[in-house]
């Protein structure tokens, strides 16, 4: 297999093979396609043709307007957070050596809702700008915490799992409490709240979430390929990885904080949506192979995937209602994840 | 395992004791709140009810309170206490293998989709759906050839939770259900509700209550593991049956009435575990009586946390329950 997995491999930073490529280009392909769908489909339908017509700015005024201000924003948005989610889903499953963690499966992405809820309930003085680093702040803390509790002579992934599992409810419930006990209208406040616990992206604009969440997708996806190497020497277990070479626990650290910041910024603007870290890096496997140079690239890209196709669904299925997101990322993602425990009887 | 109290006479005393302490929660639950009303006037508003409003407040708001208090704590700990036997796995409960919240998701979607208002078939519903969670956990958990273990079935209880959370949260926005009330619920409170909600379950509640106690013994041998328990002549099966009908009137009926309340089913067997040994006839007695214990001190406490606000009781068991937690988890990996 043509994975990169040698040492000679993992000096150069992507390996990738042409199966790879070729998948990576198709994925492209069905995302631009997704893309143009999901932003002509809504309550007002705009063809595939004027949509395009519209983005190389020669569409009529009023679908440009609703396409441009409102519809796309929202798929950027989608596009942006499925695959920071993907992502460090998919790291997060390397370092832990389990294929059935993600962040919001082990209390990581409640800590960073657990930190926007703060932001929002505390410091809304501040620049929205602010808002991810609470958020980031949020899901390091519940990170550590969970780090902290379950290590005995080591991490075991049974222990980290059982642990997350338990903080992840209890900091649910603590976010719970701050919005119970916030000081607005009870009624507003819990809509807005159990939409963004669910994890949703609705009315995402240009101005308030696409800039928002860009410089940190911008930094953290890059820094997470470039560290896709040390993913593939931490799989092959700690004494091989010593044995050629890896500085450990300084990359496990590293690729640990890459992880946790890209669930965190992701959350802040889309709330906790669940099972995407943990559906696309095994669609990504199942499509490329173990390798992570593959894997991160192709994760991400079918994590945006998912996650327009979730909120397509959100936005139309029940129009003129708007679900969250969250809702249908489960609803797929919890079969899936059944599906996972099934296949795994025998690990 | 050391038992606290290891004497019949010291087990009866304790659990004496416990009762008084029951008693006593109950009586704070009515007298302090947002109005603290003196014992004496408690007293009186039942021997002696002038319609007062004190009077009025004891009986319509606080008494039942107190009640679904007692009631729910007292079943989730028995049924976290009969699923830890039956799975033989320390980390069971209603809360964390998802019936809790496969409960909450039938009530949620009944009322939502066929205006089911009724207080019966809210009862029904919760017990439907905590029978459809607890029937998937336990399949989905013992799949495969190394059957239950503990990882599987509680990732499946957590995907199980995640998946029913987040369809009665998209069924509750889509419904427009009066809002702030659903959430309260939803936590986890046993704030608000009147005395036909409490007497709608409690018949059921306390039908497995009192059988689960009798059957005490056949669960003294199931947790003796299953080739034991079938060499001593035990129908196993039907055990485990019986014992999960039970837990599924038990935590169908106290999401009901409280909401899915989390922890207490996880905290509550091992205490008791701790206080009177393995013994089931002893457990599920102290069971019941600490997890009232603990849900109605718990509920006094959550009415002085954000006060004058009160916080859902769901909240404050959620906080106490995870060092618990914690400590279950990493001894029981080790084992």
């Amino acid at each position: 297999m043509n994975n990169g997995l040698t040492p000679q491999g993992a000096k150069r930073a992507f390996r990738i093979g042409n199966r790879t490529l070729s998948m990576i280009v198709l994925l492209l392909i069905a995302n631009a396609v997704v893309m143009i769908l999901c932003t002509g489909l809504g309550s007002t339908m705009i063809s595939p043709v004027n949509v395009v017509k519209a983005l190389l700015g020669h569409g009529d005024a009023a679908a440009s307007m609703i396409i441009l201000k409102l519809r796309l924003p929202r798929v950027v948005i989608a596009i942006m957070i499925g695959s920071m989610l993907a992502v460090s889903g998919a790291v997060l499953q390397g370092i832990v050596r389990n294929p059935l963690t993600s962040p919001d499966v082990i209390g990581i992405t409640g800590g960073a809702a657990l930190g926007t809820v703060v932001f929002i309930l505390y410091f809304s003085h501040l620049s929205i700008r602010f808002m991810p680093v609470s958020s980031i702040i949020g899901a390091f803390g519940a990170a550590l915490l969970i780090y902290l509790f379950a290590y005995r002579h080591g991490i075991t992934p049974l222990r980290l799992v059982l642990i997350g599992i338990g903080m992840a409810t209890a900091i649910t419930a603590v976010t719970y409490m701050l919005i119970l006990s916030a000081q607005f209208t009870p009624t507003a406040v819990a809509v807005k709240a159990f939409t963004f616990m669910t994890g949703s992206i609705y009315g995402a604009s240009w101005e308030r979430d696409v800039l928002t969440l860009l410089p940190w997708w911008a930094i953290l996806m890059p820094l997470a390929f470039m560290n896709a190497r040390h993913l593939n020497v931490q799989a092959l277990g700690d004494e091989v990885a010593i044995g050629v070479g890896s500085r450990v626990q300084f990359n496990r650290t590293m690729l640990l904080v890459i992880s946790v910041a890209l669930a965190g910024s992701a959350a802040a603007i889309g709330g906790t949506i669940g099972f995407i870290g943990l559906m696309a890096p095994h669609i990504a496997r199942k499509l490329v192979g173990p390798a992570y140079g593959g894997v991160l690239p192709v994760s991400a890209l079918t994590g945006s995937l998912v996650l327009m196709l979730a909120d397509l669904a959100a936005r139309t299925a029940f129009n003129p209602l708007d679900i969250p997101a969250g809702v249908f990322t489960a609803a797929i993602g919890a079969p899936f994840f059944i599906y996972l425990i099934f296949r795994h009887r025998r690990a | 395992m050391n038992a606290l109290l290891h004497t019949r006479a010291q087990r009866i005393a304790g659990f004496i004791l416990a009762f008084l302490i029951l008693i006593i929660g109950m009586i704070c639950s009515i007298a302090f709140g947002a109005a603290n009303i003196h014992w004496r006037t408690v007293i009186e508003a039942f021997t002696n009810f002038n319609g007062s409003q004190e009077h009025l407040i004891v009986t319509t708001a606080r008494l039942p309170r107190a009640l679904i208090a007692a009631a729910a704590g007292a079943s989730l700990a028995v049924a976290g206490t009969l699923m830890q036997a039956v799975t033989r796995n320390p980390l069971a409960s209603p809360s964390l293998f998802g019936i809790n919240a496969g409960a909450a998701f039938f009530v949620v979607a009944g009322s939502a989709f066929f205006g089911a208002g009724g207080l019966s078939t809210f009862a029904t519903l919760a017990f439907i759906g905590a029978a459809v969670a607890a029937a998937l956990v336990y399949i989905l958990g013992s799949i495969g050839s190394d059957g239950l273990t503990p990882l599987k079935v509680t990732l499946a209880g957590a995907a199980m939770t995640a998946f029913f959370s987040s369809l009665s949260l998209g069924v509750l926005m889509t419904s427009g259900q009066t809002f702030d009330q659903v959430l309260f619920w939803f936590v986890g409170s046993v704030a608000g509700r009147d005395l036909d909600i409490f007497l709608s379950a409690a018949p059921y509640m306390a039908v497995a209550l009192i059988g689960a106690w009798i059957m005490a013994r056949h669960m003294n041998l199931l947790t003796l593991g299953e080739d034991v328990a079938t060499g001593l002549g035990q129908k196993t099966l039907t055990i485990k049956l019986i014992a999960g009908i039970f837990v599924v009137l038990l935590a169908g009926g106290s999401v009901s009435i409280a909401g899915p309340i989390a922890f207490v089913g996880i905290m509550i067997p091992h205490l008791t575990r701790h206080l009177v040994g393995l013994d089931h006839r002893w457990v599920i007695p102290y069971s019941a009586v600490l997890g009232g214990i603990l849900l109605l001190y718990a509920d006094v406490g959550s009415r002085y946390i954000a006060f004058p606000k009160e916080v859902p009781v769901g909240v404050m068991t959620a906080v106490i329950g995870v060092p618990f937690f914690v400590y279950i988890a990493r001894r029981g990996d080790a084992s």
